[in-house]
């Protein structure tokens, strides 16, 4: 399938998600449809006709017109800092896409799934989670999600509600502050906290690393330090402007 | 006529030259990799490149560091958006390697520790356009960023560029490398934008 064009989008919704991020849901006529774990490249236009484009996954997946973004500002930034701040439901942007065919999933695999989440990475991985909660292979995935406070989660309630009864296996990792009550280790995630909350290797899951540079790269050595294939490790990082 | 974004355009960079459309500027040198970073001794290091006849030439690091080695003072750009302007490398030239062999090949495929691979025309290879850098701003080249060694082609999206590059197959046929057979475009020029299939 080919990517094609530029096709113009609209904001349905512009929802707060945490003190720094925003989930934007956009209608995007013709939309293809995608799999989960995909991306988009966004482009805004000024007045004046200048452009700039950025690359944000998605959360959303599947068919249909309407694809969701959840973006953390930079506040160094150029386009997230619009995203979060200022755009309103109505305003139009131009969306091409999907991209990307590697860090996916789709249903239909054998054996089990581990998601690891630092920050703002938990957009792929979530539309990777409702994927797999609608196939009915939520019990095969693992999500360990780290996180600065429990304010700073995307997708908080929603975690909390696929979590359920048969749901994904849902653990979290503080690394400033934890919630009242909290009584597991807060910082940045070790050995031993990976080792407690993901499939283990012999069990050869596919594993999913997605968040800061440092953070991947971190939990990629620690996964193979553990015994986890490297081939069996996917990964994506986003840091820079 | 573009879609115009309400309001959008307050906080706009400052556009450049030598930024190719769609690109914007960072100061950072952003990470790009499928998997976990391969860790490479020197001493485990090898580059070889393997002909469409079958002829086989390898280097081991130090043999490798015997080779003439070229200043690489270049502009680079990620299929992401990303360009980094003024980058400074050392590395050996293409054409010092595909000097050694016999080949009428025309396209070559970039092998990789850890199992990346992509491809590139050999008129992209050749004419003082790519090297195998081992230093980056006058360092060694971090694993991170694909050290020992990469392949440094900087005139194409720098997913050409792969990092702990280990050896080159020559071809008559040009085939997808990793990325290629991922979404992204068989040959990459940045200055016409070549990203997506």
């Amino acid at each position: 399938m080919t990517v094609g064009g530029w096709r113009p989008g609209r904001v349905l919704e512009a929802l707060p998600a945490t003190p720094s991020a925003r989930i934007l849901r956009l209608e995007v006529p013709g939309w293809p449809g995608s799999t989960a774990g995909q991306h988009v490249d966004i482009r805004l236009t000024a007045e004046d006709g200048y452009q700039a484009v950025r690359s944000y996954s998605l959360g959303s997946y599947g068919p249909g017109d309407t694809i969701e973004l959840a973006v953390d500002e930079i506040p160094e930034g150029e386009v997230s800092p619009y995203l979060v701040e200022d755009v309103l439901p109505g305003d139009e942007l131009e969306v091409k896409g999907p991209l990307g065919g590697y860090f996916v999933w789709r249903p239909g695999g054998e054996g089990p799934v581990q998601l690891i989440a630092g920050g703002s990475g938990i957009v792929p991985l979530m539309a990777m989670v409702r994927a797999a909660t609608d196939a009915g292979a939520a019990a095969s995935v693992r999500l360990l999600y780290s996180v600065r406070t429990a304010s700073d989660a995307i997708y908080r309630d929603e975690l909390g509600q696929l979590a359920g009864d048969g749901g994904v296996g849902l653990t979290w990792r503080y690394t400033r502050a934890a919630p009242d009550g909290w009584t597991d280790p807060v910082g940045r995630l070790d050995e031993d906290a990976l080792r407690a909350a993901t499939w283990e290797p012999s069990q050869e899951p596919i594993v999913y690393v997605c968040g800061p540079t440092g953070f991947v790269e971190h939990v990629a050595d620690a996964l193979v330090g553990l015994g986890h294939e490297p081939a069996r490790i996917r990964t994506e990082r986003f840091g820079g402007a | 006529m573009a879609v115009v974004s309400r309001g959008f355009g307050a906080r706009r960079r400052e556009s450049d030259p030598r930024l190719p459309p769609g690109q914007y500027l960072t100061e950072d040198f952003p990470v790009l990799s499928a998997g976990p970073t391969p860790r490479i001794e020197q001493d485990d290091w090898r580059f070889g490149i393997r002909t469409e006849g079958g002829d086989a030439v390898s280097w081991t690091w130090d043999e490798f560091m015997a080779l003439p080695i070229e200043d690489v003072d270049t502009d680079i750009h990620c299929v992401t958006r990303w360009s980094k302007l003024g980058t400074s490398w050392r590395g050996v030239s293409l054409d010092t390697l595909l000097d050694t062999v016999e080949t009428d090949a025309e396209f070559a495929m970039a092998h990789s520790y850890g199992g990346y691979t992509t491809n590139v025309p050999m008129e992209d290879l050749l004419g003082g356009k790519a090297w195998v850098a081992f230093e980056f701003e006058g360092e060694p080249l971090d694993p991170e960023h694909g050290g020992p060694a990469r392949l440094l082609v900087p005139h194409l999206y720098f997913w050409k560029s792969a990092k702990w590059v280990r050896g080159l197959t020559l071809m008559q046929d040009d085939e997808p490398g990793f990325w290629e057979q991922n979404g992204y475009n068989m040959h990459g020029d940045p200055w016409t934008e070549e990203r997506y299939w």
